[in-house]
């Protein structure tokens, strides 16, 4: 069932401390890894096959590659800005075991040659920069930051950056535009960050899972890590389970772990007499699937791809009966409205209008010529933009009115939703 | 007239120092002072701001108008956000929030009369595994119920 490489130790409490850390292990790692050539440990976590946890499932190594091969200083900043609905993997992480994140670091930025990095956290998670921030006060006592980390002659300083509320923050360049004082606006790509990013100098920009998954990789080796997990999607990943189910929480299993296996058995299946209606498998930018097509989805990256849906995040929010499509593609409709940064006329524009179709349905004021409107203007957002953010919020709606149609134009046409019992203009902006 | 605390300049002036970037310290001390004007930040803050900052007022308003964690007016002592997206809504987010605007007698984005609260609607806030939930200030509430959510708010003083 779970398969727990990263979150083994994560329910005792003196693993968020350095000393537990290294009770279990912490840090020996990085002894091994300061003295390997940083292409020897790139090379390694190419062989893994470790592909980003942040949403794009980017191969890591590959990315690593990109870097220039010269002297140019160059920086590690840490995705800690989680803020795709759904998710809440890294705030656990970071919470149980701040000193795998540092360690994992520390390891990727003597693979890439930085000698500095951030770690950009959202600045809701309040709690969690103060954990982060003791834990890189500890770090920096024992020596294991700063320069000539455990007399390796390699320097690494690792410093926290919180944000201040935007989700396009948590998209590479956005951070790294609010990373340098502004508004946390994306960047046109080429050239990548890799080339140009953070103060237009050479910038990697990880997952906080990722990072955490260099430790056990360079531990047990790539060979081992291989094993683990699908062909194409190797190694374990954290799912957050949220949703109608009767046990929601952040779960550890193989990559190919059966959706099913999640929901029922570790999620505990639904609440008595529901039964499951859809499921958004990767975040809320990820199509919805519906439970029959679950029934079968194993949450790796290529299946979930063939369904037209992805992996993203991990996040996986179970849709009982009891809800209404129309009124939960409202609520994504909002979230991405909100979010749009403005910047990209189809996304700034589009997403407004979607919003504002779809509230007309839930308040009753929808034609039914809405619905293929609703279709017509995600299409014109997507792929138009800088980046993926106009295209995951057109993502939901296209999958949404193709896949629960019936529900769209029940709704239009009677002026209620499909759903006994439900009454939800109440409770919309 | 909004002044900065000697304490709150020298926070600003470590900040200033501390990333490669000058400017990458506006969040930080927009941070500082909205906590020493009570929770939001007026014109006149940005304009203490820029003073102790060197920066113009341009600067630091388009980054204080980009984020949401920078109030925009008044709030209560007790700044009362709830989250209502997806995980949450499948929860009874939304009912809470509404529950909470009427046993607090006040509307979205507005301030009790005695200054306590104030209550607004927030995007996710990555609880999606304990919803509903609520974050009051700085903390986190969650696996809320309209009750539990109260009895926590007539807590707080």
């Amino acid at each position: 069932m779970e398969m727990k490489l990263l979150t083994e130790h994560y329910h005792k409490d003196e693993f968020r401390r350095l000393d537990g850390y290294k009770k279990f292990g912490g840090y020996e790692v990085l002894k091994k890894a300061l003295k390997m050539q940083p292409q020897q440990i790139i090379d390694e976590v190419k062989a893994s096959g470790l592909r980003g946890r942040g949403g794009a499932g980017f191969p890591t190594g590959t990315k690593w590659g990109f870097l220039p091969k010269n002297n140019e200083p160059r920086y590690l900043l840490c995705n800690a800005d989680e803020g795709e609905p759904g998710t809440y993997k890294d705030r656990l992480m970071m919470e149980r075991a701040p000193h795998q994140l540092i360690e994992g670091m520390i390891i990727a930025g003597h693979a890439t040659c930085s000698k500095k990095g951030y770690i950009y956290i959202r600045g809701e998670y309040n709690y969690i920069i103060l954990i982060v921030e003791h834990a890189l006060e500890e770090a920096y006592k024992a020596g294991l930051l700063g320069k000539n980390i455990l007399g390796s002659g390699i320097d690494f300083d690792l410093d926290v950056y919180a944000g201040a509320g935007a989700y396009i923050c948590g998209e590479e360049t956005g951070m790294i535009s609010s990373l340098e004082g502004k508004k946390g606006q994306p960047k046109l790509k080429p050239p990548f960050p890799a080339v140009q990013g953070y103060l237009r100098k050479p910038t990697i920009v990880n997952n906080v899972e990722t990072l955490a998954a260099v430790v056990p990789i360079l531990r047990d080796g790539a060979p081992a890590y291989k094993k683990i997990g699908t062909e194409k999607s190797p190694g374990t990943k954290l799912f957050s389970l949220s949703g109608n189910v009767v046990r929601p929480g952040n779960y550890e299993v193989p990559l190919g772990f059966p959706m099913k296996d999640l929901i029922y058995k570790l999620g505990g299946g639904l609440r008595p007499g529901r039964r499951l209606k859809a499921v958004i498998p990767g975040g809320s930018s990820a199509p919805v699937i519906t439970a029959a097509e679950a029934e079968s989805a194993t949450l790796d990256y290529e299946c979930l791809a063939q369904m037209g849906t992805m992996l993203g995040s991990g996040a996986v929010i179970a849709i009982d009966d009891s809800q209404c499509m129309v009124d939960m593609l409202a609520v994504l409709t909002h979230f991405y409205h909100h979010e749009s940064c403005g910047q990209c006329t189809p996304c700034r524009e589009g997403t407004g209008w979607l919003n504002k179709v779809v509230h007309s349905i839930v308040e009753g004021r929808g034609r039914l010529q809405d619905i293929d409107l609703l279709v017509k203007v995600a299409d014109n957002m997507k792929g138009r933009t800088i980046c993926a953010l106009s295209d995951a919020a057109a993502l939901p709606v296209l999958s949404f009115v193709t896949k629960f149609r019936d529900e769209f134009e029940f709704y239009v046409r009677e002026g209620r939703s499909k759903v006994k019992g439900v009454s939800h203009a109440q409770v919309h902006h | 007239m909004f002044q900065l605390s000697q304490a709150g300049k020298d926070k600003i002036l470590k900040e200033l120092n501390r990333y490669e970037a000058k400017e990458s310290a506006i969040i930080p001390a927009l941070y500082i002072a909205q906590q020493e004007n009570g929770g939001w930040i007026s014109d006149q803050v940005i304009e203490r701001l820029s003073e102790v900052m060197s920066l113009p007022v341009a600067r630091i308003n388009e980054v204080f108008q980009f984020y949401t964690m920078f109030n925009k007016k008044p709030v209560g002592r007790h700044h009362v956000q709830v989250c209502c997206n997806i995980s949450c809504a499948l929860n009874g987010g939304r009912e809470l929030a509404n529950q909470i605007c009427k046993e607090l007698k006040v509307g979205y984005d507005e301030v009790t009369e005695d200054g306590r609260f104030s209550v607004t609607r927030v995007e996710c806030l990555g609880s999606c595994g304990t919803a509903p939930m609520m974050q009051v200030n700085d903390k986190y509430y969650e696996n809320l119920t309209p009750e539990s959510a109260m009895n926590i708010l007539r807590g707080l003083k």
